[in-house]
């Protein structure tokens, strides 16, 4: 197995996800982006992993995969209370800072 | 490279998994309906899992499947259910700026391409090193990353409380 294949599967994923996060409107749909985003930052971290043969990426993606749980609890949360408010969850909606 | 080299069965599975996840990504990010987008989403994560069967983290793997399709897609269900009244397809779904979305995707995409190309070419995954394995992973988590392992606790306990005091209705 090469390395360059899990790193530009990595990168593959992260550019979609990035794609999702610009074009998205939904909020919900955004978290899931940044979900995507998260899972190829892992997949590079272990495959670096394995080629060095140091278990610190294995480590370093366990913490990625508890902070994603976390980040996703509270931003559903927010998600929740912004539909609670306004009765919709676009973000083109919060447009209060515009002048 | 001989063709040999290219189809072992690391390397067919590989293909396979990374052709659905991507597919998967790409309906994520194009689909008309919520919970189809989250469904595709456990496609994706499920072959994340696999990938790391492949790089040898068993471990990661079922972590990933505990944590991300058993805990996080039930959050994504309840947060599309609590948040909106039909399930079936909508239309604006997008954001009004969409289209340069597509321009600055594909000119990251090829950007870390170009990198990727230069810096690792053709670098092979060693095949003999001993693998890590968990125990060497608890051993790290519970002692030089002690203290990161610690503040990741009151992360998690910050974020469950901040979601449940955002969330109550009072």
């Amino acid at each position: 197995m090469l390395l360059n294949q899990f790193l530009m599967l990595g990168a593959v994923l992260f550019c979609i996800g990035v794609y999702g996060v610009i074009v998205r409107k939904n909020a919900v749909l955004v978290l899931m982006s940044i979900e995507l985003i998260l899972n190829s930052v892992n997949i590079n971290l272990l495959a670096f992993s394995l080629r060095n043969g140091s278990p610190d990426g294995h480590t370093f993606a366990l913490y990625v995969i508890a902070v994603a749980a976390a980040e996703v609890g509270v931003g559903l949360a927010m998600v929740l209370l912004m539909y609670r408010n306004r009765r919709s969850v676009g973000l083109d909606d919060l447009s209060e800072m515009k002048g | 490279m001989l063709a040999s080299d290219v189809l072992v069965a690391q390397n067919v599975g590989f293909a396979i998994i990374a052709a659905i996840m991507v597919i998967g990504a790409l309906r994520v990010v194009t689909t008309k309906n919520v919970v189809h987008a989250a469904l595709w989403l456990v496609v994706v994560l499920a072959g994340a899992a696999a990938q790391y069967i492949l790089l040898a983290a068993e471990f990661l793997a079922v972590t990933q499947v505990m944590v991300y399709i058993g805990a996080v897609m039930v959050l994504f269900l309840f947060g599309t259910m609590l948040t909106r009244a039909q399930i079936g397809a909508e239309k604006n779904l997008n954001n009004k700026n969409a289209i340069i979305g597509l321009p600055i995707a594909v000119l990251l995409l090829a950007t870390m391409l170009i990198a990727l190309n230069d810096g690792f070419k053709a670098e092979k995954l060693p095949a003999d090193t001993p693998l890590v394995t968990t125990q060497q992973v608890s051993d790290q988590i519970f002692g030089i990353y002690l203290l990161p392992f610690w503040a990741l606790s009151f992360v998690l306990l910050a974020a469950a409380i901040g979601a449940i005091v955002l969330a109550r209705r009072d």
